[in-house]
């Protein structure tokens, strides 16, 4: 399977801001992608080079096989891009600017767009000017959905939408997905990246810190074991992959890496085990600990000076 | 006073913004005003000269139409005549786009929003803004004031002359308060404003053409009437001043009035449903610039019909009055060539190519408004390519300002050419008039797509530079610049007629240039960063 995407080492300098420092990203064709990363990370920068609004600086990007900078007018006729701030025209109706961006895009869907309208419970009649912030992500992804790009990039493309909302969108992105389509998703909610990827990448301070499927990331990090044991544990604390254990008595409460759960499960039921709750790392610990690096790291730096 | 709660704070934040753009602004005009009685001193020392210039003046349609009388021979009168008019107007309208940015413009872009949720008063934004303008007028008139007094004019006819362009300021400060919440965007809030301004300058103009003789009651219906009566050096009717600053206290009462009636974002006029469908013709880059452009290319074609109209109904009375040699004498100082009727028609083709190249620039910015505000992105990740998208906006700076002075042409050359029972030989001399002014226009436009293009956060410096040309033709021979200083505008290029014979190879020059610059601009951003 070839790549959709397919980035390394991409550099972006804004004056003497370093925005993306050698950021690499592989999106396979088919797959739903996340890409993750704390606010001014770079997720946008990369998209808007991606899109050939930026040129980069440095590194390799290649999109559905060109030249995002070159090959701008035959690339973008495969591609939809939600943006992440949407602004619309304010005397434009919205039925307007969905019907401009299908015809500019190249051809749209009419009866697709029609039943997404209806399901994202939108009013193509209303003006520019008097769509909440919500409603103005739907047009933008009502005419992205509509269309028949083989490439979907949206930049956080739920941030304003209510729960009912959001549950439309996730299964317009599996419809999409189940068509053969390939999305890159930059999102902060969690819940919807875990829903609907098949695989993330995590970036930070314009670099790619993690990347894989979800199941891969997993491995990499801890599950959290609360245990209640028939005799006081010994030695618990001290075995490789354990942190924060929290031992009163019998009660024990620890978090082990996922690849040493083998030994102290070994351990744990030497001393009987009277019940057990074993949790697996959510999405949010896995960011968490990407993000917290980096505030404890800019934490060190400030102390070191 | 909860409603005005964070007015200081909204008005440091406002100067903090424009510590660049006032400045600039007050230093421009301020150096007209008193560079141009600095240089004019010498030019009218005797009173003989000064008595003979006024009255060639005042006996010239012309320029009664486009300047207003000279009221004395006064060594004051004389030399700050000219930009007692076209300069103040150049204050009114810095006036009310200052006005305009720092309240609707403010709320278009959803900042006063951001603000608004802090302790923020309902008028502060208003307050604020009116704070800041009036501030600036009020700066510009001290240090003209000032200047004019330090280069010996008398005291209380520089205070009346400064005065008086403050009055401008704050009357178009007052009534761009009011169009700013009548209109959801800047864009239109500014356009009313300008056509109201517009209108009083006309007025102005037809109270003034006739002399003595002519419907001065007009006078009274204008601001620039009101300035016109504070007679600076010439017996300084300080009273008048109750009119402007009566008419801008009603213009701000009714302001706030509709602040308080209004939501936050919203106009006075509901909005309406538009269709849920785009029609046949919004299919492209060219369909879209048209919807965004097309309103203020159909309001500005409105007010130039309306110019056209009264000018070509003015030009047969200038025939009438010729003022013998020393008008003639006048007019070829102040740029025109032979002939009072063509000197005035090229006089007045001249400052509609100003205002034609001002349509061009706010058509060529809507790029970068477009970009900022996030609006050229969707379209650009489209198959649309950037050429093509900005070419959708530059056409209309290319083909709106020849409509503009086609239309120009057309309306003074067939009402003049009917008024003169003459319209076969008339017509197309006035008609060809307005359509040589085309080149520098496109000039005008092709510097803007290249700053659009090279360094696009400069891009509004286009109105400066505009700003700069318009003074430099219109005090340019007054100031006694030297020619390449004069050259520098492409307006000076211009050939002038109808009087003056048809130059070819300015014309072919300035549209090279145009085209040049343009096709730069164009260049540069295909290949720059997208902000």
């Amino acid at each position: 399977m070839t790549d959709a995407i397919s980035v390394s080492g991409l550099v972006k300098n804004f004056g003497r801001t370093r925005a993306l420092d050698g950021l690499d990203l592989s999106v396979q064709t088919g797959e739903v992608h996340g890409f993750l990363g704390p606010n001014g990370a770079g997720k946008s920068t990369t998209i808007r080079v991606l899109l050939g609004l930026l040129k980069a600086d440095a590194g390799e990007v290649s999109l559905l096989g060109g030249d995002p900078w070159r090959d701008v007018a035959t690339l973008h006729r495969r591609i939809a891009y939600v943006p992440g701030d949407v602004t619309l025209w304010p005397n434009l109706s919205g039925g307007e600017v969905i019907d401009l961006l299908g015809r500019l895009r190249g051809g749209q869907d009419a009866k697709r767009k029609a039943e997404l309208l209806e399901r994202f419970e939108l009013d193509p009649r209303k003006k520019g000017r008097a769509y909440s912030k919500g409603n103005r992500q739907k047009v933008a992804l009502v005419a992205a959905l509509a269309s028949d790009a083989e490439l979907l990039i949206l930049d956080e493309p739920t941030s304003g939408l209510d729960p009912l909302m959001e549950e439309v969108f996730q299964r317009c992105v599996q419809e999409e997905r189940n068509s053969g389509r390939t999305v890159l998703l930059s999102s902060h909610i969690l819940s919807e990246v875990e829903a609907l990827c098949d695989r993330v990448s995590i970036i930070r301070k314009g670099r790619t810190v993690e990347s894989g499927s979800l199941a891969d990331l997993r491995h990499l990090t801890r599950t959290s074991i609360s245990v209640e044991l028939a005799t006081p544990p010994d030695g618990l604390a001290d075995l490789p992959g354990v942190h924060n254990a929290k031992i009163e008595g019998r009660r024990v409460s620890l978090e082990v890496d996922t690849s040493q759960l083998d030994g102290v499960l070994a351990r744990l039921t030497e001393a009987g085990v009277r019940s057990l709750i074993s949790r697996p790392p959510t999405l949010e610990e896995l960011f968490l600990r990407h993000y917290e690096d980096e505030s404890v790291a800019a934490d060190e730096s400030v102390a070191a000076k | 006073m909860n409603a005005l709660a964070g007015t200081g704070l909204l008005t440091r934040l406002a100067f903090r913004r424009d510590r660049v753009v006032v400045p600039f602004w007050i230093y421009l005009l301020g150096i007209t005003a008193i560079g141009t009685a600095y240089t004019s001193r010498a030019a009218f020392s005797t009173l003989a000269k000064r008595a003979d210039f006024a009255a060639s003046v005042n006996k010239n349609p012309s320029m009664l139409a486009l300047y207003g009388p000279v009221q004395d021979a006064s060594i004051g009168s004389v030399s700050l005549w000219k930009v007692g008019g076209i300069a103040a107007a150049l204050v009114g309208v810095v006036s009310l786009f200052l006005t305009v940015r720092h309240t609707r413009g403010d709320e278009e872009s959803g900042r006063l929003e951001l603000v608004s949720a802090g302790v923020i008063g309902r008028y502060a934004a208003l307050t604020a803004g009116l704070i800041t303008v009036v501030t600036t007028e009020l700066v510009l008139a001290v240090l003209v004031s000032i200047g004019l007094v330090a280069l010996g004019l008398p005291t209380a006819g520089s205070i009346a002359f400064a005065l008086g362009w403050f009055t401008i300021g704050l009357v178009f400060a007052a009534v761009a308060a009011v169009t700013a919440q009548l209109t959801t965007t800047s864009r239109t809030a500014s356009g009313l404003a300008i056509a109201f301004l517009g209108l009083c300058y006309l007025i102005r103009a037809g109270g003034d053409v006739g002399g003595h003789d002519g419907p001065t009651w007009l006078l009274w219906l204008s601001p620039f009437g009101w300035m016109s009566h504070l007679r600076p050096y010439a017996g300084d009717d300080w009273w008048v001043i109750v009119l402007p600053v009566a008419f801008s206290a009603v213009c701000v009462a009714v302001a706030f009035a509709l602040v308080g009636r209004r939501d936050i974002g919203a106009g006075l006029l509901p909005d309406r449903l538009g269709p849920a469908e785009a029609g046949a013709g919004l299919g492209g880059p060219l369909g879209l610039s048209w919807r965004l452009q097309r309103g203020s290319l159909f309001a500005w074609a409105a007010g130039f019909a309306v110019y056209g109209a009264a000018i070509g109904g003015v030009t047969e009375n200038v025939e009438d009055m010729i003022g013998g040699s020393n008008g003639r004498d006048v007019l070829e100082k102040l740029g025109g060539g032979q002939g009072m009727v063509d000197a005035f028609t090229n006089a007045a083709m001249s400052l509609m190519a100003l205002l034609a190249s001002a349509y061009a620039v706010q058509a060529v910015l809507r790029l970068r408004s477009e970009e900022t505000g996030r609006l050229a992105e969707p379209i650009l990740a489209t198959k649309v390519g950037r050429v093509g998208w900005a070419l959708g906006h530059v056409l209309f700076a290319v083909v709106g300002p020849a409509v503009l002075m086609a239309l120009e042409g057309v309306m003074v050359g067939l009402v003049h050419g009917l008024r003169s029972h003459d319209l076969g030989d008339q017509f197309p001399r006035i008609f060809w008039s307005a359509i040589v002014q085309l080149p520098a226009v496109w000039v005008i436009a092709g510097i803007t797509v290249a700053l659009f293009g090279f360094a696009p956060r400069l891009a509004v410096a286009a109105w400066g530079l505009l700003g700069v040309f318009l003074l430099l033709g219109e005090l340019g021979p007054l100031l006694e610049l030297k020619q390449w200083e004069m050259d520098l505008s492409p307006f000076t290029h211009v050939p002038k007629l109808p009087g003056a014979p048809m130059r070819t190879m300015p014309v072919v020059w300035l549209i090279a240039v145009a085209g040049l610059l343009t096709a730069a601009g164009l260049a540069a951003f295909r290949r720059r960063d997208l902000s």
